[in-house]
């Protein structure tokens, strides 16, 4: 597949895992049969030195590790927790979370972009997830973001592309990659997203709460790449039927 | 009415005593297991007992969603009881302070022996308790105490007597984000006689101590009933919505449930079972369904035939190595224990069980970000 740039990397698998649901077991398996290239995970999750630690199952091979800063409630914290990262070895790529909301884990964007702009002049490759607002797009971008996620629905939710109209006006405006993050429920969604030209998707809770995760993951692969041919394809036109054309609009045009 | 001035404690208690389950049918139940987004109403239709013969369809729901909004993931913690005197005369406690049991309090030394001995089993995440008692274990101790454990853990809880907010803060700062108070029943009058003597008698001044805990700035509380000691219904749906509009008030706390019922305790005479199996799940599915995104904890007084059967549908949290005595993982018990646990799995037998069930085990899932 055609690939794309994150900060210094390129990467060409355009489907990207969250890790947070699994068995720490099933990992290896997903991602292989997901051939991602760039997984995240939640840095409160690391166990370092200790058993389960989620870092020993996602690193090695062309792994890109994208650790998060899931239980950040403001700038200051998503910061903090950044830099605990780089400490830990986790790469110079974070995804900040600030979620002040434990109800729907809604994001919240001002902070968001604060931290931003903090950590990118830190030298990080900073992938803002947000709600998809094309205005604090713009700002994440201008405050140093090496792309945007915007959320899809609801994290966890598995309903699909609600914020569809909202992510295509970001795909459509902001010249950095779009990847759509959050509320991905099915296959055919994602591969709705990347026709609408995002830069790749990030699945966790579709895959982790599957009956077969591998499979379901093999598919995830499979409709991201159809999806992104698709785009690649330039869509064929959607006919629009004309109206009944009984008093013409332009029919004045032929009255000589 | 603007979030930050609500008064929860008038909101949740002044309807208790109307509260009536007894109007709801199979109806009201169905609604609220089609709803997505289950209201207050709906709530308790689930706890009514309309909803007793819908259990099988509560618990596929429940587990549903623990795993959308929790994966597989199981936390393992364990309790540390670092004291067990007491002011509080309650009349269905091990602690309370007409029994003559072996009361004792450790040392810095002795916490930080203790704490060597857990972190050995491979737990990070931990939860400090005392009895009530300001003059033996005041708010100078549990901070220090909570500074040895912060040395070993990567998460720490207290569960100890209520705090004023700056008391919260000296606490928090030492190292404690998530706080457990449990109103025990929000039946005044039952509150009022249950509590015989002692400063928990202040039934608002408990009541609100979650809230003072979240703005004292920890991340996290844990509420609930002892159920049993009133109705258990009415007392299952005002944790719920005291757990409802604390996040209402507080979108950013992590609101977690515990579900304790009463058991036997050191001179306690007679047993009298309350809440039977079929009640306690009822309650646990119908938080769950109402409060998706909450935690709910599972404690090792149920037996292990009870949490092998639940684990999988709505809990979030569970212990192991538990040791309910003051000191004693090194097999030395200070002071005796609040209540006898039916469940005394360790840790890498409690692995192994939520490993045969499908499940993750967590031992950490926190980062200090404060």
């Amino acid at each position: 597949m055609d690939g794309f740039t994150l900060g210094p990397k390129r990467f060409h698998s355009r489907l990207f895992l969250g890790t947070g649901k699994f068995p720490l077991a099933n990992m290896r398996a997903v991602i292989e049969a997901g051939a991602c290239e760039m997984v995240t995970l939640a840095l409160r999750r690391a166990n370092v030195g200790g058993e389960e630690n989620i870092l020993e199952y996602v690193k090695g091979g062309n792994m890109t590790l994208l650790p998060n800063t899931s239980g950040a409630r403001n700038a200051e914290e998503a910061v903090r927790i950044a830099h605990l990262a780089r400490e830990l070895g986790c790469g110079d790529f974070i995804k900040i979370e600030v979620i002040p909301d434990s109800k729907y884990l809604m994001p919240d964007n001002y902070e968001t972009v604060k931290a931003t702009e903090i950590l990118a002049k830190e030298g990080f490759v900073v992938l803002p997830y947000m709600n998809p607002d094309l205005v604090d797009a713009r700002r994440a971008i201008e405050a140093g973001a090496a792309a945007v996620m915007p959320l899809a629905a609801p994290i966890g939710s598995n309903k699909g592309l609600l914020t569809r109209e909202h992510i295509k006006m970001l795909i459509d405006e902001i010249d950095a990659p779009v990847i759509v993050d959050a509320g991905i429920g099915k296959p055919s969604q994602a591969c709705e997203a990347m026709e609408l030209g995002a830069a790749a998707v990030l699945v966790n809770t579709a895959v982790a709460t599957a009956g077969d995760p591998v499979l379901m993951a093999e598919a995830f692969k499979e409709a991201v790449r159809a999806g992104r041919r698709a785009y690649l394809a330039k869509a064929g036109r959607v006919l629009e039927y004309a109206g009944d054309a009984s008093s013409p609009l332009t029919g004045f045009l032929g009255v000589q | 009415m603007k979030a930050s001035e609500m008064n929860i404690e008038a909101l949740v208690t002044d309807g208790y005593e109307a509260l009536d389950f007894s109007q709801y049918t199979a109806e009201d139940v169905r609604g609220a297991l089609a709803a997505e987004d289950v209201q207050p109403e709906g709530f308790k239709a689930l706890l009514s007992p309309a909803a007793r013969p819908f259990l099988e369809q509560m618990a596929q729901k429940a587990s549903r969603l623990t795993r959308e909004h929790f994966g597989v993931n199981i936390q393992l913690y364990t309790p540390i009881y670092i004291a067990n005197y007491c002011v509080n005369h309650c009349a269905y406690c091990g602690f309370n302070c007409t029994n003559h049991i072996k009361r004792a309090k450790l040392t810095p030394e002795e916490i930080e022996h203790e704490a060597q001995c857990i972190a050995n089993t491979g737990l990070t995440d931990i939860l400090l308790l005392t009895g009530e008692s300001r003059r033996h274990s005041d708010v100078d101790y549990i901070a220090e105490g909570v500074r040895i454990l912060d040395r070993y853990f990567s998460s720490i809880g207290i569960e100890v007597y209520p705090m004023h907010v700056e008391e919260y803060e000296k606490v928090h700062e030492a190292g404690a984000d998530y706080l457990s108070v449990y109103q025990e029943t929000y039946d005044r009058t039952v509150y009022d006689e249950v509590h015989l003597s002692g400063p928990k008698k202040d039934y608002s001044y408990r009541f609100n101590a979650p809230e003072r805990g979240l703005l004292a700035g920890f991340r996290g509380v844990s509420i609930g009933a002892l159920l049993g000691l009133s109705d258990f219904r009415k007392d299952a749906y005002c944790t719920g919505m005291h757990g409802w509009y604390l996040q209402r008030k507080y979108p950013h706390a992590e609101i977690g449930f515990s579900v304790p019922r009463l058991r036997p305790y050191a001179n306690s005479g007679a047993y009298k079972s309350l809440v039977h199996d079929a009640d306690l799940l009822q309650v646990m599915l119908a938080y769950r369904i109402f409060m998706p995104f909450a935690g709910v904890n599972i404690s090792t007084r149920e037996s292990r035939s009870f949490r092998d059967n639940v684990i999988t549908l709505a809990p979030t949290k569970m212990s192991a190595g538990v040791n309910t005595g003051v000191g004693g993982h090194d097999g030395e018990r200070k002071g005796e224990a609040q209540f006898e646990i039916s469940d005394d799995r360790s840790v890498e037998e409690a692995r192994a069980f939520l490993a045969s069930k499908g499940l993750q085990v967590v031992f950490n899932d926190y980062v200090r970000a404060f």
